[in-house]
C-alpha cells in the first residue's frame, strides 16, 4: 500500500512544471523571428531578476510583447478546460464528458456572441455571459441525459452532442448579422484561437481560474468517493449535493472564462485528465493539479505546432486539438463500449 | 447462542450519548415511513411501524419476502430516511439527524456496488472507509493504513491488497466491500443482501465471518437476506416483514412458524429443527399443487 502524499503531489507537480517551462521555452524559440535559446533564456531571467530595461528591445517586443502573452493565456486556458473536464467527469460520473464535447462550450460561446452584439463594450459582459451560457448548457445536457431518474452514459452524449449542433446553428444565424470584417476573427475564434488578445486583464483572468480550480480542489476527495458511487459516497458521510453545486458552478467558469478567452478548444478537457489518469492514478487529488499543468502543456504545444506547421499562415489552435483529440475520443469510446 | 444481550432501555436522546456501559446500540421504537408519489396523495407504499432492539455482539437479520419493507427499514436504520413516526437510535443518537460524517462514523452500510468508472486498487477503496474520519482534503496517516490493513486481514483479503477491484471475483469484491465498511469502524454494520451474487460455499463463509466479527469485535450485525435457513442459523433474532409490517420479532426459534412464514412467502413451508438446534425451512410438495399460488400478489 502506498497513500498518496503531499510530497508525491509536489513531485509530479515539479516534474510537470518542468515539462511547462521546456515547452514555453520551446513556442518562445519557434516563430517568424529566429531567437536562440541562449537569448530567450537570458531575457527570460534578467526580466526575472528585475533588469528588463537591459533586454534588447527587439527580443523585449518578441518576447514579453508579442510571444509571452499568447504562452501565458494559453496556460491559463489549458489549465481551465482541462480542470473542468476533470470535473465534468467526476460531476456526471461520465469518464467521456468535456467541456466541447458536451456543448458546454458552445453555449459559453453562444453566450460571448449575444453578449458582444448587445453589450460590446461592457467590461466583463462576455465573461459573465459566456459563464451563464455554460451554467445552463451544462443544466440543460443533464436534465436531457437522464433516463428514468438515472444519467445514462450514452444519451448523456447524445444530448451534448445534439445541444452541440443546435447551439453551432444559433451562433451561425447571429454571425450572420455581423459585418464582414468581423467575420472571419469570429469563425477563427468559434475554432478555438489563441491569435487575438482578450479584453480581459490577465492577473484577474488567473486569479479566477485559480480560484475555481481551488475551489474544485477542496472537494478532490469527496469526488473520488463519488466517482466510487453516489449512494455510497452518501453512506461514508460526503455531502453529495453541495460538492455537485460547488463543482458545478466552478466547472462552468473556468469553461465560460477559456471559451471567453480562446473559443471553443475541443478535446482538452477529455484528454488531458484522462492521460494524467493512465500516469498518476485516478486519485483526484492528484488528478486536479495534474490535469492543471497537463492541460497548459498541452495548449502550449498545440498553439506552437498551429503557429509554425504552416508557416507563415496560422491555424486555430481548435483545428489542432480537434486533430488530435477527435480520433483518441473515438478510440476510447469504442474501447469503453467493446 | 441464541438471544444475547440484556433489554437495557437506551436512555439516551439525540444529542445526549449515553454512557458507554449501555449495551443497546440499535434502538428502533415505533419506527415508520411512507413513499408517496404525490405530495397530498394516498402513500405509494408505507413500513411499519416497526420496533426492535440490537445490541452487541448480536445480529438481527431481516426477513420478508420482495416489495415487504425490508430496502426501506434498512434506509431508515442508515439514516438515509427519516421516519416519519417513532425513532431510530444508534447508541443514543437519532440516526437521521446526525451529520452525514458523524453517522458514517457509527453506521456503515454494505450494498451491492455500482460499476466502477476508473480503475482503484483493493486498498484505495478500502481506504476510502476512512473518509469519514478524516477532516476535509486530509491525506491518510499511518492509522489509517494500519486500519485499512487490519479491515483487510479480518475479511481474509490480505493478498488482494494489489489487485484491481474491476478484477475481483464475486466473492471476492464482496470481501473487500466487507472491509471498506469495518475500515470505518462503526459500531452498526448495516448489509443489504449481501450474499446475493454468492454460491452456497461463499455464502456460509460470509455469515460464519459476520457470526466471528459480531463475536469477537462487539459489533452489531443487521442483515437484510433471503437466505431463510443461513439467518436462521447465524442470527441472534429476526426481524419478519411482509407488506410493509413487522409481522415477527424474536430469535429463530419463535419466528420461524409453518403458520407464519407460509402466508408471508406464499409457498409451502415446512419448518423443522437442524442438529444445531436452530429451526430450518423446507419446501414442501413444490410440484403437488396442494398449495394454490396467489398470482396477485403484484409485487
Amino acid at each position: 500500500m502506498r497513500s498518496l502524499t503531499p510530497r508525491r503531489i509536489l513531485g509530479i507537480c515539479a516534474l510537470l512544471g518542468v515539462v511547462l517551462f521546456v515547452a514555453v521555452v520551446i513556442s518562445l524559440r519557434l516563430g517568424a523571428y529566429p531567437m536562440s535559446f541562449r537569448a530567450i533564456l537570458e531575457s527570460l531571467y534578467q526580466n526575472a531578476a528585475g533588469r528588463g530595461d537591459q533586454v534588447p528591445s527587439d527580443y523585449r517586443l518578441v518576447i514579453f510583447g508579442l510571444r509571452l502573452p499568447r504562452i501565458a493565456f494559453g496556460i491559463i486556458v489549458g489549465a481551465a478546460l482541462a480542470v473542468s473536464g476533470a470535473g465534468f467527469q467526476a460531476l456526471l460520473r461520465n469518464p467521456l464528458a468535456d467541456p466541447y464535447v458536451l456543448g458546454v462550450s458552445s453555449g459559453a460561446a453562444l453566450g460571448a456572441i449575444v453578449s458582444l452584439i448587445f453589450a460590446p463594450h461592457v467590461p466583463l459582459a462576455m465573461q459573465g455571459a459566456a459563464f451563464a451560457g455554460a451554467g445552463i448548457t451544462i443544466l440543460a445536457v443533464y436534465f436531457l441525459g437522464r433516463r428514468g431518474g438515472q444519467i445514462d452514459s450514452s444519451t448523456l452524449l447524445l444530448a451534448g452532442i445534439i445541444s452541440a449542433s443546435f447551439l453551432s446553428a444559433i451562433i451561425m444565424f447571429l454571425m450572420t448579422t455581423l459585418s464582414g470584417r468581423d467575420l472571419r476573427g469570429m469563425a477563427f475564434w468559434l475554432m478555438g484561437d489563441l491569435a487575438t488578445p482578450p479584453q480581459m486583464p490577465l492577473g484577474l483572468l488567473s486569479f479566477i481560474t485559480l480560484a475555481a480550480i481551488g475551489a474544485i480542489y477542496t472537494t478532490a476527495s469527496d469526488l473520488n468517493l463519488i466517482l466510487t458511487g453516489e449512494q455510497e459516497a452518501r453512506h461514508l458521510g460526503v455531502n453529495v449535493a453541495r460538492v455537485k453545486l460547488v463543482v458545478y458552478i466552478s466547472a462552468s467558469l473556468l469553461t465560460g472564462l477559456a471559451v471567453s478567452v480562446s473559443g471553443a478548444i475541443g478535446y482538452v478537457g477529455l484528454l488531458v485528465p484522462h492521460v494524467m489518469r493512465m500516469m498518476f492514478g485516478s486519485d483526484y487529488r492528484i488528478l486536479i493539479p495534474a490535469s492543471a499543468l497537463g492541460g497548459a502543456i498541452a495548449i502550449v504545444a498545440a498553439d506552437t505546432l498551429a503557429r509554425t506547421i504552416a508557416s507563415p499562415t496560422e491555424l486555430p489552435v481548435g483545428a489542432m486539438t480537434a486533430i488530435v483529440g477527435a480520433p483518441v475520443f473515438i478510440y476510447l469510446l469504442r474501447r469503453r463500449i467493446g | 447462542m441464541s438471544a444475547r444481550g440484556a433489554s437495557l432501555d437506551s436512555a439516551g436522546r439525540a444529542g445526549n450519548p449515553p454512557p458507554e456501559t449501555t449495551a443497546v446500540r440499535l434502538h428502533v421504537e415505533q419506527a415508520s415511513y411512507a413513499y408517496h408519489v404525490t405530495e397530498r396523495g394516498a402513500p405509494k407504499f408505507a413500513l411499519g411501524p416497526v420496533s426492535f432492539k440490537a445490541s452487541r455482539h448480536e445480529i438481527v437479520s431481516i426477513l420478508g419476502p420482495n416489495a415487504s419493507g425490508k430496502s426501506t427499514l434498512l434506509k431508515l436504520l442508515a439514516g438515509v430516511l427519516k421516519p416519519i413516526s417513532g425513532f431510530v437510535r444508534v447508541d443514543g443518537f437519532d440516526a437521521s439527524e446526525l451529520d452525514p460524517r458523524a453517522r458514517a462514523q457509527k453506521v456503515a452500510l454494505v450494498q451491492q456496488e455500482s460499476a466502477l468508472l476508473f480503475p482503484l486498487r483493493v486498498w484505495e477503496f478500502v481506504l476510502q472507509g476512512r473518509y469519514p474520519h478524516g477532516k476535509r482534503l486530509r491525506f491518510e496517516s499511518e492509522e489509517d493504513l494500519l486500519i485499512a490493513g487490519n479491515a483487510l486481514a479480518q475479511v481474509g483479503a490480505t493478498d488482494l491488497r494489489e489487485r484491481w477491484m474491476d478484477k475481483l471475483s464475486g466473492g471476492e469484491k464482496q470481501r473487500v466491500i466487507l472491509a471498506r465498511a469495518l475500515a470505518q469502524q462503526p459500531s452498526l454494520l448495516l448489509l443489504d443482501e449481501p450474499t446475493q451474487h454468492l454460491d452456497i460455499g461463499g455464502k456460509l463463509e460470509l455469515l460464519r465471518r459476520l457470526r466471528r466479527l459480531a463475536d469477537e469485535s462487539r459489533y452489531t450485525v443487521v442483515v437484510v437476506t433471503h437466505e431463510l435457513n443461513l439467518a436462521s442459523e447465524f442470527s441472534d433474532r429476526i426481524v419478519l416483514l411482509h407488506r410493509g409490517k413487522a409481522l415477527a420479532y424474536g430469535p429463530p426459534q419463535e419466528v420461524y412458524k409453518r403458520e407464519l412464514l407460509e402466508p408471508v412467502f406464499d409457498a409451502p413451508l415446512d419448518v423443522e429443527i437442524s442438529p444445531s438446534g436452530r429451526p430450518r425451512v423446507m419446501l414442501r410438495d413444490a410440484n403437488s399443487g396442494q398449495w394454490a399460488p396467489r398470482n396477485s400478489s403484484g409485487n
